[in-house]
């Protein structure tokens, strides 16, 4: 007798991922938007270095309340990759895998990512 | 591979409800991953009322007596119903654990058990484990010695070194861990998991075993070992307590440390 396919388990539709595998995902996610960004950098930066008009068009572009909300988005991203990057660095050095402490080092990391964008938030404001 | 969504006979469709008996007073609802492969039909999920007053307090104990009173087709792997033979691993509630020891009091609301996730199903909530014990028996999990035994005694361990394996001894293979990880779940055909690495750590850190080197050798490869991201899913739903992300951060530091010479 020919045996039936077997099914495959669920998985992703029943686990319910702990914060530390959220934001293992997350800080995926951030890397592949922070690659995108760089490209859209390298972009802005080529438009400036074009001349006066390509300039005023990429200022105007950039001041768009829209593209500005995304700017600091991109920035706590970049914050937030760094961050769980430095925990990774922990990790390689056989540090912090303490099951008590897993969501207390998710928060420090949060913390961290939050309050440098702030403290460049500070810095553009007082710049400008 | 990475596949977020079930293939098309894997699909879970609705099932048949068996209501309580008469007369029950704390009603506990259960709903059940069920796959009988001698029908065409796809999995579904049947859902029981079960009355805690006429039950054990686990939740192996619930699906022990949905076997016994009300549906005997349910099928599932149990023997030791105390923790400590691992057979009884199923997805409670979103999360791997050993239905033996997993107290119903803990669940508000339904019960919802399915199998162990991302692996085939032989029925109902049995996995096939064919493939996992491959890659146990892959790591070699005995003592390898290079030097003959010493002829008036065992091989011997000091307290200290008997205690580096705290923590890697009381693992029972129950495959929680293993299935629990979505890097597992999208490369389990190369990368081994953090069931099988850590019982590997446990055999590298034996102060008996004398085939350190070769262990590593084995396990220096981008899937086999390098495939742990640190997502921690492993060391968060482990029902004994135990923390296999760190056995596999042990195992990558050694690895590294080797290089430097």
């Amino acid at each position: 007798m020919e045996q039936r396919k077997r099914p495959l388990s669920p998985h992703l539709q029943v686990y319910r991922l702990p914060l530390t595998a959220v934001v293992s995902v997350t800080h995926r996610m951030t890397g592949v938007l922070l690659t995108a960004g760089l490209m859209l950098f390298v972009v802005s930066l080529a438009m400036i270095q074009c001349g006066a008009s390509s300039f005023s068009a990429m200022q105007t572009f950039i001041q768009l309340p829209v593209i500005e909300v995304a700017i600091w988005l991109m920035i706590y991203a970049l914050f937030f990759h760094l961050c769980h990057g430095i925990r990774h660095l922990f990790w390689d050095a056989g540090e912090t895998y303490d099951k008590l402490l897993m969501n207390y080092y998710i928060i420090l990391e949060l913390f961290g990512s939050v309050a440098l964008t702030g403290l460049s938030f500070l810095f553009v404001q007082m710049a400008g | 591979m990475v596949e977020f969504t079930l293939p098309k006979n894997s699909k879970v469709q609705q099932g048949k409800h068996f209501p309580a008996a008469t007369g029950a007073t704390r009603i506990k609802r259960v709903e059940v991953y069920r796959w009988d492969p001698d029908t065409d039909e796809n999995p579904r999920i049947d859902s029981y009322e079960i009355d805690l007053d006429q039950c054990g307090a686990k939740v192996l104990d619930l699906i022990i007596k949905i076997k016994d009173e009300v549906d005997s087709s349910l099928t599932f792997r149990r023997s030791c119903r105390e923790g400590v033979c691992g057979s009884c691993s199923m997805n409670v509630n979103g999360k791997n654990t050993l239905a033996c020891i997993k107290p119903i009091a803990d669940i508000n609301g339904t019960v919802k058990i399915f199998p162990l996730p991302h692996m085939d199903v032989v029925k109902d909530l049995v996995a096939d484990m064919t493939h996992f014990y491959a890659q146990y028996s892959s790591i070699k999990p005995w003592i390898k010695t290079q030097t003959p035994a010493p002829a008036d005694s065992e091989r011997l361990q000091s307290v200290e070194e008997r205690k580096q394996l705290d923590g890697l001894y009381e693992c029972v293979l129950c495959a929680c861990c293993s299935t629990s990880c979505p890097s597992y779940w999208w490369n389990s055909e190369r990368y081994l998991g953090p069931a099988v690495l850590l019982q590997a750590y446990r055999w590298i850190n034996d102060s008996r075993d004398e085939n350190t080197g070769e262990r590593l050798d084995e396990l220096e490869d981008p899937f086999k070992l390098y495939r742990c991201h640190t997502i921690m899913n492993c060391t968060d739903t482990c029902p004994k307590g135990l923390n296999p992300a760190k056995a596999i951060g042990e195992i990558k530091k050694l690895l590294l440390v080797r290089q430097e010479g």
